[in-house]
């Protein structure tokens, strides 16, 4: 097997930054030397945001307004009307469960930071571009065109790169973000290329499970009052704290569904909408160049793209060496 | 098999002839670092344009296919189609349980991208004291090109002495 201790190739250093590191340190993973304010678990394979109190809320209200109808409403439902309901029910459940922890749990498409020679060779290209005045430098930016429309982009002096277009830079995060969605505190992680699908079918089956509970627990309510051979009408505790905690929150989350459900339809992200970015107030040109010009297309592109993977490579050995060494020498 | 040229006396070859001898008898000089073009999107694809550090190390048309190859691998890679939506749908039925067990056709072409770029590395680049990083290291910014100097020769490198004879492997 190849060896894993490699003698030190020498190297001009182009920046100070760049200290040979030579003393033998345990196996760590890059996950463990993460320069973003993320928060790792299980050995790198969980990824999520440093404050994470309200998705334990998220998770908590999910599971315990399910759990009030499961154990209060579908035992009569199931008799009276039908034994599909629990398990519709079930299944939404299950679908909302899933992909809630698919979206908090998954690397939303963090950039890596530039390597120290990356950062010194763009600094150089940006000092030959704008001369050295002596002034204080404008800011970085670059206009590149993209299917004919002007965009802008901007040097982020945190990761030492200029963003790619859609790209955007989480303060809470401390990271730059690939097609950059929002913050989500609700899921405890940024929305952004990797996970805005999963952050999608969540929010829509949340939709559908809330509306589906609301929906059955009004018509046990109402069922119990008619019934005749039921004496004892008053309704139990769980049932109205269900249908409270529904009704609040149907509201918000079927009014963001149909919000992402536009975004998605014009292939835009909520930070480009909120900007207006695209709209044509800024300009009679101004248009969307990554839309694909018809809804189908858009929600298919967005939904059943492919899906690339981490760019983190979180599990991956850390190594402090940057000189690239030929792959065969790499333990895998 | 080829020899190297005597008749390049501008240019200072340093005589790797595989990555084994670039590993002991290299240092790095330089890095060249191949931007990203977004001409056509966010869709990757990089720059083709042939940076003028590389002038006296390699033939610009084998760098043009090279990069020419990973744009188009990349291009497969994120290709919106009907093998994408197959899979994208069934993700999505099985609650994206199913990328526990399966690889994602993203993964599978950047295996293949890891491949191809170890098997130029070695067939076209090594021997010319050039490795190519694989872009995925470097968050799919750039393809970084690491320019090696032998280390009994001069710091610079572009020099007149000439090649001694040697045979590649």
């Amino acid at each position: 097997m190849r060896e894993c201790e490699y003698s030190q190739i020498s190297t001009r250093s182009s920046t100070p930054m760049e200290t040979p590191y030579k003393k033998r340190t345990p196996k760590k993973r890059k996950w463990e030397a993460f320069p973003g304010r993320n928060k790792f678990y299980c050995d790198g394979r969980i990824m999520m945001a440093k404050q994470t109190g309200v998705f334990y809320l998220t998770l908590f209200l999910i599971l315990v307004t399910c759990g009030l109808f499961f154990t209060f409403d579908c035992p009569f439902l199931a008799l009276q009307l039908t034994p599909i309901i629990p398990v519709v029910g079930g299944a939404l459940f299950l679908f909302v469960l899933g992909t809630l922890l698919r979206t908090s749990f998954s690397d939303p498409g963090v950039l890596p930071r530039a390597t120290p020679d990356e950062a010194a060779d763009l600094e150089r290209q940006i000092d030959v571009a704008n001369g050295s005045t002596g002034y204080r430098p404008p800011p970085r930016t670059k206009e590149i065109l993209i299917n004919g429309q002007t965009v802008k982009l901007k040097y982020c002096f945190t990761c030492k790169i200029f963003r790619p277009p859609r790209a955007s830079h989480c303060s809470l995060c401390d990271n730059c973000v690939e097609r950059f969605d929002h913050h989500c505190p609700w899921v405890g992680n940024c929305v952004g290329r990797r996970n805005y699908r999963f952050f999608y079918m969540f929010i829509l089956s949340l939709s559908f499970l809330t509306i589906f509970i609301f929906a059955f627990v009004i018509t046990h309510i109402i069922l119990r009052k008619w019934l005749s051979f039921m004496r004892q009408t008053h309704t139990p505790a769980g049932c109205v704290l269900a249908v409270v905690v529904c009704f609040f929150s149907v509201w918000s989350i079927v009014g963001l569904s149909g919000f992402h459900t536009y975004l998605i339809s014009s292939n835009q992200t909520t930070n480009e909408d909120i900007k207006g970015s695209w709209s044509s107030k800024r300009g009679k040109d101004n248009f969307n160049p990554y839309s694909y010009g018809n809804i189908v297309t858009n929600c298919c592109a967005a939904l059943c793209g492919p899906l690339p993977p981490s760019e983190t490579l979180n599990r991956q050995l850390f190594t402090d060496r940057l000189i690239p060494i030929p792959v065969l020498f790499i333990d895998p | 098999r080829c020899s190297a040229p005597r008749t390049e006396a501008t240019t200072c070859r340093p005589p790797f002839h595989n990555l084994q001898e670039l590993r002991h008898s290299a240092s790095l000089a330089n890095k060249v670092f191949i931007q990203r073009d977004y001409s056509e999107g966010t869709t990757c694809k990089f720059q083709t344009k042939f940076p003028s550090e590389l002038e006296s190390r390699i033939e610009r048309t084998l760098f043009e296919d090279t990069v020419k190859t990973l744009n188009n691998f990349y291009a497969e890679a994120e290709k919106i189609g009907g093998q994408s939506y197959l899979e994208g749908c069934l993700a999505c039925v099985t609650a994206y349980l199913i990328f526990l067990c399966m690889e994602t056709r993203y993964e599978k072409v950047l295996k293949k991208i890891a491949k191809y770029i170890q098997e130029q590395n070695e067939k076209i680049y090594a021997p010319r004291g050039l490795l190519i990083t694989d872009p995925i290291e470097r968050g799919m910014r750039v393809i970084e090109i690491s320019i090696y100097e032998d280390r009994g020769s001069s710091s610079s490198s572009s020099g007149s002495s000439s090649v001694s004879g040697s045979t590649a492997r």
